[in-house]
């Protein structure tokens, strides 16, 4: 009898994690003693140098410091240590707040250069001019203007989770089906049920799609503008950690953005299957 | 002609010219009208702006040239007064059946209700026989059902006339058959005034009191209005006993195959007038074309038009 699909793709999932940990963990522990060095230098140089085994932490290591941050994540010693939960909150609430500024910016923008093909020409070669710009390009006239890093961080996100929002917003606009509209028209809707009730849900489908690649992107760009900016934020941690030279961490760290990166998308992909329809 | 309900009035579409190319003009001098409760059906071949001039009809469009006056107002865009019935159904997919009824029903009656609204729509929704399907999304009907809604949708707001670009055209003949029946019935009862384009000479003779010929484009124009001659209370199923039926059926196969293409030719006759496009009656003083009897359909298929 064949399982079904779902249960079968599990055990395979499980399957390749036990391989992908059974490898690391060969690939990081010794081959035993290598060399009969000076007791007094092998003291100096750590196991690593006798033993052969690598810098690089094995995933016990990492389970362990995973339990470790997992049982205290809020914590806060001071500005160079914090918890992980901590440094976490604090780049959610900034791609939260970047990310928000952007949506109740670019999606009423959005709707007015989709409705009005004046208003798309008109703006089309300033997007096309600032959409390709790297966000952090932007930070360092964000920090000379703004003044405030913080604030600098969340401009940036807002810079870029914009473009796609804006674009997709715009094109789903002006790409609702003339059979709608007509529709809408034969039944003399004024234009502000019209937009409410038949352009908006029309083009709720590919608004959320540039929601969702948005938060996609202010997800990858907080960590880089974390790392300029400094202070606080898993970005930060990361830095920091790097300078502590604590793989472990560093590691645990791209794990966590790598969880809640997904989470976001997650999120965001329920609010899209909300607003989808089937023609 | 002058004391219709909905008068055509000279009516001329020029598209402008495209990059390089010369303004066409689609149909010019178009008269016609429509009375009040009367079925027209408008017949011609593709191309011939016949979606073009139901769309100025509806206001969707509008005319280079003359007007339409409905109630001896000229028209001046769309109108509640003029549902339309498109030929996709053009449902919102993201409502429901009450959904897009009610889209319709709270348009014409902002004041209402929600339980008004619901009530007004289970109506129609009952009219159509669509009966326990009212929190379906359009996405899990069949083509006629969605057709339904359409209907239902039009009628629900209760317009002065009903506007119906082929509205049958992508549905399968059994399908087609059961909704004109039902179209059949429902004009009865109500009274509906009417104009639906069609390529289906059957379904013009079973629905129109009125059939409007259209030449072939461009410049078309209405060559010729056919009354029907078979009495009313017709049937798909017994209209071709009658003696006039086959006189019909001809004059407008004749017309499709033939004449719509070398209607030029008698246009330049002194006798037509497009004001006043020469009225006929088939079967009328003419001896029975066919036995009253006659089987089967010997008559090649009798959508020509379609390319
Ligand atoms: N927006 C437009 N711009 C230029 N030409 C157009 C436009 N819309 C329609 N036409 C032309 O007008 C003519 C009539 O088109 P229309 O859609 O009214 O035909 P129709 O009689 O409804 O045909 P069918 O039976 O195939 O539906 C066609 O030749 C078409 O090419
Ligand atoms: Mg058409």
């Amino acid at each position: 009898m064949q399982l079904p699909l779902g249960l079968r793709a599990g055990l395979l999932s499980v399957v390749l994690f036990i391989a992908f940990i059974a490898i690391w963990q060969a690939a990081v522990s010794g081959t035993g003693k290598v060399a009969d060095i000076d007791p007094e230098y092998a003291k100096l140089m750590g196991a690593s140098a006798v033993t052969g085994a690598s810098a690089m932490p094995g995933p016990g290591d990492i389970g362990v410091t995973l339990w470790q941050h997992l049982s205290d994540p809020f914590y806060d010693n001071g500005p160079n240590d914090k918890g992980i939960g901590l440094q976490l909150g604090y780049s959610i609430l900034r791609v939260l707040a970047g990310f928000g500024l952007a949506v109740v910016t670019a999606i009423p923008l959005g709707f007015l250069i989709g409705m009005s093909p004046l208003v798309y020409k008109a703006l089309d070669p300033y997007i096309q001019i600032l959409k390709p710009i790297s966000p952090l390009a932007w930070m360092p006239l964000a920090l000379y203007t703004i003044k405030d890093s913080g604030l600098s961080a969340i401009f940036v996100i807002f810079i870029c989770s914009v473009w796609p929002m804006l674009l997709n917003t715009a094109f789903g606009v002006a790409s609702v089906r003339k059979e709608w509209l007509n529709v809408a028209r034969t039944l003399e809707v004024g234009q502000l049920r019209t937009a409410i009730a038949v352009i908006l849900p029309a083009a709720a489908p590919t608004i959320m799609t540039g929601v969702r690649i948005s938060i996609g992107i202010a997800w990858l760009v907080i960590v880089a503008a974390e790392m300029l900016v400094g202070g606080t934020g898993i970005g930060y941690f990361v830095w920091n950690e790097w300078n502590n030279l604590s793989i472990t961490n560093v590691i645990i760290a791209i794990l966590a953005i790598g969880v809640i990166g997904m989470v976001l998308d997650q999120a965001l992909g329920w609010l899209a299957r909300l607003v989808a329809y089937q023609e | 002609m002058s004391t219709s309900h909905i008068r055509i009035e000279g009516l001329r579409k020029t598209f402008p010219a495209p990059r390089g190319g010369v303004a066409v003009t689609v149909f010019d001098q178009v008269w016609f009208g429509i009375e009040k409760g009367e079925f027209v059906c408008l017949i011609g071949h593709s191309g011939c702006g016949k979606t073009t001039l139901l769309n100025i009809l509806a206001g969707l469009d509008e005319s280079s040239g003359g007007g339409i006056v409905v109630n001896g107002k000229e028209i001046t865009g769309p109108s509640l007064d003029r549902a339309v019935i498109f030929q996709h159904h053009a449902l919102l997919p993201w409502l429901t059946v009450m959904g897009n009824v009610a889209f319709a029903v709270r348009s014409r009656h902002s004041g209402w209700d929600n339980a008004k609204v619901r009530a007004h729509c289970q109506k129609y929704i009952d009219l159509v026989h669509l009966t326990g399907s009212e929190m379906k999304k359009p996405s899990q009907l069949s083509g006629g059902m969605k057709q339904r809604v359409g209907i239902a949708r039009a009628l629900a707001i209760e317009p002065d006339i009903l506007l119906m670009d082929e509205p049958f055209s992508a549905l399968d003949a059994l399908t087609r058959g059961s909704l004109q029946d039902e179209l059949v019935s429902i004009c009865a009862a109500t009274q509906q005034t009417s104009f639906m384009i069609t390529h289906d000479i059957d379904e013009a003779i079973l629905l129109a009191d009125k059939i409007v010929l259209m030449s072939n484009g461009p410049e078309a124009r209405v060559c010729e209005i056919v009354e029907n001659t078979l009495p009313k209370g017709r049937t798909r199923k017994d209209m071709h006993r009658h003696p006039h039926y086959y006189p019909m059926r001809n004059h407008l196969l004749e017309f499709l195959v033939n004449r719509a293409n070398s209607f030029k030719t008698e246009l330049s006759d002194p006798g037509y007038d497009p004001m006043h496009p020469p009225v006929t009656r088939p079967g009328v003083g003419q001896p029975a074309a066919r036995p009253i009897d006659a089987p089967g359909d010997p008559l090649p298929e009798a959508k020509t038009a379609g390319r």
